[in-house]
């Protein structure tokens, strides 16, 4: 079991004073809501009449007598980089990778399957590369010496972040083996040492440049980074200049020249490789032994060096800067076979060395060293408490997951590590206003937790629009997720409703499948429909369609629409045993009839007989039974217009009967 | 080919992307386009230099990627945009509130030049409560119609203060994108799977056609008009479905195409090359549809690498017309379509074609040009 071994680091929240006051807090989901409560530090507060206010008051408040005015809610977020401008590159960018590699096929064999592991980690450096560009650019381009300082931290933890990753990937992911993780190891050195690009290039571009004062400090950093052509090529300029030592200069570049290197194309066998080192190694010591470089310290020192002399190479100390650089240069001349298990061995005595008791090793270093102790978890875990992103560590572990690096290693809190650090960094996302649709990716790739966590997190995103709900949706529609399905549809139509847009929010609830809430929209048609005696929205109610089928109410609605199309179109005989239909087979809710019982007077004033015999009946059966089998029969018995109304209707019908009747006689009796 | 496309990632949700107009008789291809921003605390409205033409080879293309010239700040989503004229933009936001702005070119700044403020909103009962999201816009100098959230749809001119015509609650459901049909009616397509003729010169304020697709009314997102052929309508829905109307005759579509997994939220046929049609949508594609060639004498432009190509046969209802977007001639009548962005998976909200160039904008926060369309 993992236990944190580092104090957790303390967040100093600005312009909250907990000396003065007790804070308090409330988790969300990626951020903690702190605020000053009315208690004060001491706890038995003198003023307590403080005590019956509200505990948590917004930053609005402070309206009430005694409510202090400073009373403030912060919003304390935990993954700070998310939101920073230039870095949403980086995210969305290697968000890109991220997919492509959860893409990428498994089955592809050994060496091509590693070949594509290493250009995806590749891609992710170039990205962090970018992104350093970008924000160098932004430093340099800046009048504010606040922002240009946050600008220059950002570029440092960039290129840290940088550093880690590309020597986990020579490590862990490209695994290099005895030979070619030399040359790795010389390639990482040289593009992470820039602090000797600019001396190079002052003393190259000087009038003589075997004259510069800093002249042999450049031939130095060349011989300590391993640039044999470029040292070379600047003792030329010297020797031209210096003819006398003529001599002594073309032993050292002829040393310099068949230096044996490990070559990355397999051509020579380590074996091979030592056995011609060794045999350079003893020349090199020979002529250090019979004092041909004596006359000049700096050759000599450079042939000392050559030879592996670790007093030699530490005297170059302030040109290698960092204590990898001199493990690197000290390998090169002493190990250049050397096996990664081995390494760790040299890294230790090489920090122990460099650093000499004179200072103690920073975070960095003791990434760095984990990485050579090929401690894969505590590399993670470092990263983890010291970087102020998630980005990081998520794609790292993801991406040496993939290397199938981390299989063994579950924590104790559920999920694995890889899952763990995507869930923490796609939380970081989804708190972010804009960022959290690239979230859902990396849930979507976190097979244990991933969906709870999706569905938690997508009922906070805010629709502010139709089109942004319509995203949502969509997200949660492609994953099944019925039940946030509807809780945005029933939002979006809440809106609506409350807009008084009945349209809309009937589209919202049958994309929905809504039955209850169409229900409830389709009696704010009828309730319209009822006061103003007219339609709203025909456009959508004469085109509902199938969906009409999704609740009675709203089948009835259709319908009943259908009759007053029917009766404007003159279609009166239709439109009677439509209106009928809808009374016989309970369509129309109970409520209604009596308006239904209303439309029919006008059928029945008609001069053509329009029902028949039986549906007279029927419609006579469908009134008693409204007014006798209401409970509200008071009502009907104490109102004027609806007794009014009752025995309009009951002579109506009784004098359609008798015309039926005499209609349907002759009829028959012809 | 990919390698002419640029990419540039621009640190906000793109949700509209416009070329600037050409002036008449121009030859060169356009340099200049705008973009919108959506989802942000500080949305933008951006003008961008598609590359740099001075230095760039032998045959005058663009090389390099595009680069911003300047933006301004822009309140709530911006939910469309289209060019007035070369110097004038008009932008629809989620606010409701619609603004010109003017792009200076000799000092490369953007100013808002003039404002509808809540040009679409919401009346409750007894209080008016915030604006509507205004969906769409459509420009045809210096009338300017747009759409909304509101089911309203308002008639500006660019000079008057005031709008020239509402029409209040034309749609009961929302009204998602507008374009021209002939100088005095419009086209609307809502989120009931209608399509609606609307002419301004009538008073009364119902549509003068209504078109509709038929079974489950899917909403339409997108529509636009063939250039030429004033009758050919094509619309987007939430399907991806791409839908042909010959709106002459009937009230259902002449053909509907499927290619899209999901909602379609742009359609552009090209505008001088009118065959060429191309969409795109929330599933991360954008679809390329080419009528232009028989099929059996096609050059094997569209058929590189890492492109999904496929045919499709109209399934036409209609006969008749010369265009081969109408016609239904089973053997000769086949359409080329190919994805022009394998492997995107966030949405592409927004794409722009002029010329051989196009300008297209993702939820991933990135813009890309392509310069050699038909190359």
């Amino acid at each position: 079991m993992d236990e944190p071994d580092t104090e957790p680091p303390l967040v100093v929240v600005p312009g909250a004073d907990p000396s003065a006051r007790q804070l308090c807090f409330a988790w969300g989901p990626a951020e903690v809501l702190v605020c000053e409560t009315l208690f004060d530090r001491a706890g038995g507060s003198r003023s307590r009449c403080w005590h019956c206010y509200p505990l948590l008051t917004g930053s609005v408040a402070g309206t009430g007598q005694g409510a202090p005015s400073s009373s403030q809610v912060f919003v304390v977020r935990r993954d700070q980089d998310i939101y920073i401008q230039t870095l949403r590159k980086l995210f969305n960018e290697s968000h890109g990778i991220f997919m492509g590699l959860q893409r990428s096929e498994e089955e592809l064999a050994g060496k091509s399957r590693k070949a594509q592991l290493v250009q995806v980690s590749k891609n992710y450096r170039s990205v962090i590369r970018a992104c350093m560009e970008d924000m160098h650019e932004a430093a340099v381009a800046t009048q504010d010496p606040a922002l240009q300082g946050q600008y220059s931290t950002q570029v440092s933890i960039l290129s840290a972040m940088e550093l880690i990753w590309n020597l986990c990937e020579i490590l862990f992911v490209e695994a290099a083996t005895a030979g070619p993780l030399l040359l790795r190891l010389l390639d990482w050195v040289r593009l992470h040492v820039c602090d000797v690009d600019s001396m190079v290039r002052e003393v190259l571009s000087s009038e003589s440049p075997s004259k510069h004062k800093l002249f042999w400090n450049v031939v130095d950093v060349f011989v300590l980074q391993g640039r044999m052509d470029e040292a070379r090529h600047l003792l030329s300029k010297e020797a031209s200049a210096n003819p006398t030592s003529m001599n002594m200069y073309k032993i050292l570049d002829d040393l310099m020249k068949k230096m044996p290197v490990p070559s990355v194309g397999n051509t020579q066998t380590l074996t091979e490789l030592e056995l011609k080192w060794q045999h350079w190694h003893e020349e090199c010591q020979r002529y250090l032994q019979d004092g041909t470089f004596a006359s000049n310290p700096h050759m000599e020192s450079i042939c000392k060096i050559l030879l592996g002399d670790e007093d030699a190479i530490l005297e170059k100390k302030e040109l290698m800067t960092t204590w990898y650089h001199f493990l690197v240069t000290r390998l090169l001349y002493s190990h250049p076979t050397v096996k990664p298990m081995e390494l760790r061995f040299y890294a230790q005595s090489s920090m122990d060395l460099f650093l000499g008791g004179e200072s103690s090793p920073e975070p960095l270093d003791l990434i760095l060293m984990a990485a050579f102790e090929f401690e894969i978890h505590q590399v993670i875990k470092e990263c983890s408490i010291v970087l102020s992103n998630w980005w990081f560590v998520a794609h790292l572990t993801d991406l040496l997951d993939h290397c199938k690096l981390l299989q063994s290693h579950n924590l104790y809190f559920g999920s694995n590590m890889r899952e763990f650090l995507l869930l923490e960094y796609a939380s970081g996302l989804f708190s972010h206003h804009s960022l959290w649709q690239l979230g859902v990716d990396y849930f979507d790739h976190c097979p244990e937790y991933g969906r709870v966590y999706l569905e938690l997190h997508i009922e906070r995103i805010p629709l502010s629009t139709e089109q942004k709900a319509l995203k949502v949706l969509r997200i949660c529609e492609q994953r099944q997720m019925h039940e946030q399905v509807r809780s945005i549809c029933k939002i979006m139509a809440m809106k609506a409703l409350r807009n008084n847009r009945l349209g809309s929010a009937l589209s919202w609830s049958i994309r929905a499948k809504d039955a209850a809430f169409a229900t409830l929209i389709s009696d704010r048609f009828l309730k319209d429909y009822c006061e103003r005696g007219c339609f709203s929205d025909l456009d959508l109610i004469d085109n509902l369609g199938p969906s009409m089928l999704l609740s009675d109410r709203l089948t009835f609605l259709g319908k009943y629409r259908e009759f007053h199309r029917l009766y404007g179109e003159k279609r009166f005989p239709e439109a009677a045993r439509l209106l009928l239909t809808l009374m016989t087979a309970h369509i129309a809710p109970c409520s209604f009839w009596m308006t239904l019982l209303t439309d029919a007077l006008p059928l029945l004033e008609q001069k053509e007989v329009i029902f028949s015999a039986e549906q007279t009946y029927e419609l006579m059966r469908c009134l008693e039974d409204l007014t006798a089998g209401n409970p509200d029969k008071q009502k009907f018995q104490d109102d004027d217009v609806e007794t009014t109304k009752v025995e309009m209707l009951r002579l109506a019908l009784a004098r359609n009967l008798a015309r039926v009747i005499v209609k349907e006689g002759t009829v028959e009796g012809s | 080919a990919m390698e002419d496309v640029s990419a540039k990632f621009v640190s906000q949700k793109i949700s509209r992307t416009r070329w600037r107009p050409l002036p008449a008789a121009a030859l060169q291809p356009p340099d200049l386009f705008a973009t919108g921003s959506w989802d942000n605390e500080d949305n933008r409205v951006s003008i961008w230099s598609a590359g740099d033409l001075g230095n760039a080879g032998l045959n005058g293309e663009y090389h390099g990627e595009p680069h911003l010239l300047c933006d301004i700040q822009h309140n709530g989503d911006v939910m469309d945009m289209q060019f007035l004229d070369q110097e004038r933009i008009v932008v629809a936001s989620s606010t409701g509130t619609v603004t010109i702005f003017r792009h200076h070119q000799n000092n490369q700044t953007l100013s808002a030049n003039h404002r509808w403020e809540k040009a679409h909103y919401h009346v409750d009962q007894d209080t008016s409560c915030g604006g509507a999201a205004c969906t769409g816009v459509v420009c045809n100098n210096p009338e300017i119609v747009t759409v909304g959230e509101d089911g309203r749809i308002n008639l500006f001119r660019a000079d008057q203060r005031d709008a020239v015509r509402t029409i209040d609650n034309a749609d009961s459901s929302t009204l998602h994108a507008v374009t021209f049909l002939r100088t005095t009616e419009i086209l609307t397509v809502n989120s009931i799977g209608q399509l609606k003729i609307w002419d301004l010169r009538q008073q009364r304020n119902e549509p003068s056609q209504i078109f509709s697709l038929a079974g489950d009314r899917v909403p339409l997102h997108c529509v636009d008009r063939h250039p030429n052929q004033q009758h050919i309508v094509a619309t987007g829905g939430q399907d991806g479905m791409l839908s042909i109307w010959d709106i002459r005759q009937g009230t259902m579509p002449v053909s509907l195409l499927n290619a899209h997994e999901a909602e379609m939220w742009e359609v552009h046929f090209h505008p001088s090359d009118p065959d060429h049609l191309f969409t795109c949508s929330e599933d991360g594609s954008l679809w390329h549809w080419d009528t232009s060639t028989n099929v059996s004498e096609k050059p094997s432009f569209l058929h590189q690498g890492g492109r999904s190509t496929a045919y499709l046969s109209h399934s036409t209802i209609n006969q008749s017309v010369v265009s081969a977007w109408l016609s239904n001639d089973p053997t000769k009548d086949r359409m080329e379509i190919t994805n022009l962005i394998p492997n995107q998976t966030l949405s592409v909200n927004s794409l722009d074609v002029l010329g051989p160039c196009l300008v297209y904008g993702t939820d991933a926060e990135a813009i890309y040009v392509n310069r050699q369309l038909f190359a």
